[in-house]
């Protein structure tokens, strides 16, 4: 899924304070997954913002609304009136969803309240890895199934650098060497010799240094 | 001989080569680069132009080799993967050939973390294989990683990568230098080896993979100065084996920086004996002056 964490409150109210009344729509997917955007997390910091604004002596509202998905027009369209009312829509998604409102909506302001980090795998309870960079062109088949462009600090695609040490990356011992893992498996399925053939240079071209991207589903248009 | 370099030369000539590390300097003095080349030009065939070393901004390898060469000290130009996409490295190599540099050596380069603007973005449009690659395909084909031929004069270079038989995993180490090997590579230059025993082993791999025929193999060493600079090589630095009795040996000295120059030739003393290895890379960084001694205490002289 797309995990997004929620900035720090006071760039939040830098954004906002300027404007009376504010809406905080929620999203109710990948955020509401990752307990940072969703239903629950938007009324809370609806809350939080009316507290403080109050404090502050600022003027207007600040409703909260949460959507299952704000990266399609039918669940924005369902906020209209609500998306109406406010002078910015502060979005608790990821950064799809503020910029599918400013798609749907072009007169509204619009900000962001997360910092959209990563496509991760949910490795165990409350912890999300980063496992795909959406580099449009999938090689994970040469390398066990364990992808070097996400997972390695350089997006090495020919083996691990020199400081790959005791299974850990040389940027911090947190971090797994991804070509540690992916010489596991190999040699655990009895495939290095995959490792011998020399990969790339990568088509960078198909990922977002090609430009921005658009996929279209034939048969389907309106 | 593809090249007009004098390193690989010495290295087809089957005699023991000696290279050494010059460091550009982190302005834009030349004249950093004329004094260290001044010390070390008679005691080594040819020494390493850093390439923004542990991702810290220094002169352009570029620039400084070409300041060496004028010094009448053959450089061996090192060019990492993590500042320049493909473009951008194939241009330098370009400029560096017409500059008269004839040695490069690949590397992919230490994360930008390390060095002194971590927030840069990491390029890593190739790694040193692709990279190696596409250098003996400018200098072979000729032509560009594109496939499209250069038709002007082709940059002649002996190219050369790295390879450290203390990064994990071992068993792998030598197979991804026959992999550089395969790229193109003439030779390589090692991380420094202070447990010989472990490095003996991987030639061993080495020359079962045939790859001490097929490229020549410089081990690298290092002096200590410190038994303190012993412990944070041990402790501290990332791919680095330093054992036990060398610190031991280091605290115990009376002289530390004499006994680090003679742990240093004791290394070299073993290692030339290990079959498959041409020849040594004494990286002193920051202590140019030890080099001439080593050099002559293990009787490499020129």
């Amino acid at each position: 899924m797309i995990t997004a964490e929620r900035k720090e409150f006071d760039e939040i109210r830098q954004m906002t304070d300027p404007h009376e009344n504010v809406l905080v729509a929620g999203c109710n997917t990948c955020v509401a997954v990752c307990l940072t955007g969703g239903e629950k997390e938007a009324e809370q910091l609806a809350q939080q913002l009316r507290i403080a604004r109050n404090h502050d002596g600022i003027k207007g509202k600040v409703e909260a609304v949460t959507v299952l998905r704000q990266c399609e027009n039918e669940y924005l369209d369902s906020i209209s009136e609500q998306v109406e009312r406010a002078d910015i829509v502060l979005s608790t998604a990821c950064s799809i969803g503020p910029q599918g409102l400013v798609f749907r909506y072009p007169a509204k302001r619009v900000a962001p309240a997360m910092n959209t980090n990563m496509m991760g795998y949910v490795k165990e309870h409350h912890v999300w890895t980063e496992y795909c960079a959406a580099c449009g062109s999938c090689l994970i088949a040469a390398t066990g199934g364990i992808c070097p462009v996400a997972r390695c600090a350089k997006t090495l695609l020919n083996g691990p650098c020199g400081g790959s040490q005791n299974g850990r990356c040389e940027i911090s011992p947190e971090v797994p060497c991804a070509w540690q893992e992916i010489y596991d498996r190999l040699a655990a399925l009895g495939d290095l010799d995959t490792l011998k053939r020399i990969v790339g240079p990568k088509k960078w071209n198909l990922s977002n240094s090609g430009g921005p991207r658009t996929m279209k589903k034939e048969g389907f248009e309106p | 001989m593809k090249t007009g370099s004098n390193l690989e030369r010495i290295l087809e000539s089957g005699a023991f080569a000696v290279t050494a590390e010059l460091g550009p300097p982190k302005s834009a003095d030349p004249q950093v680069i004329i004094d260290k080349a001044a010390i070390l030009k008679d005691h080594v065939d040819a020494v390493n132009i850093t390439d923004n070393q542990t991702a810290i901004v220094r002169m352009s390898s570029a620039a400084a080799a070409k300041i060496c060469i004028e010094q009448g000290l053959e450089p061996v130009m090192q060019m990492t993967c993590r500042d320049r996409n493909r473009l951008a490295i194939q241009a330098d190599i370009l400029g560096a050939a017409a500059l008269g540099v004839k040695n490069l050596l690949c590397l992919t380069g230490d994360h930008q973390c390390f060095g002194n603007h971590p927030q840069a973005l990491g390029v890593f449009d190739l790694d040193s294989i692709t990279m190696i690659r596409m250098v003996k395909d400018m200098r072979d084909g000729p032509m560009f990683q594109n496939g499209e031929e250069i038709t002007g004069p082709a940059p002649k270079l002996f190219i050369g990568a790295a390879a450290n038989p203390y990064a994990d995993p071992f068993p792998y180490r030598a197979l991804r230098l026959a992999k550089k090997v395969d790229a193109g590579i003439g030779f390589v230059q090692t991380q420094i080896v202070f447990n010989v025993d472990k490095f003996e082993e991987f030639m061993h791999q080495c020359r079962e993979l045939g790859v001490s025929e097929r490229c020549r193999i410089l081990a690298g060493v290092a002096p200590l100065k410190s038994a303190g600079m012993a412990k944070y090589m041990k402790n501290r630095v990332a791919g680095m084996d330093v054992p036990d009795k060398i610190v031991t040996r280091m605290s115990g000295a009376k002289d530390a920086q004499d006994e680090g120059i003679q742990v240093c030739v004791d290394i070299i003393n073993r290692i030339r004996e290990i079959e498959g290895v041409a020849g040594v890379h004494i990286m002193a960084v920051e202590w140019e002056t030890s080099v001439s001694e080593i050099v002559r205490r293990a009787g490499l002289k020129k």
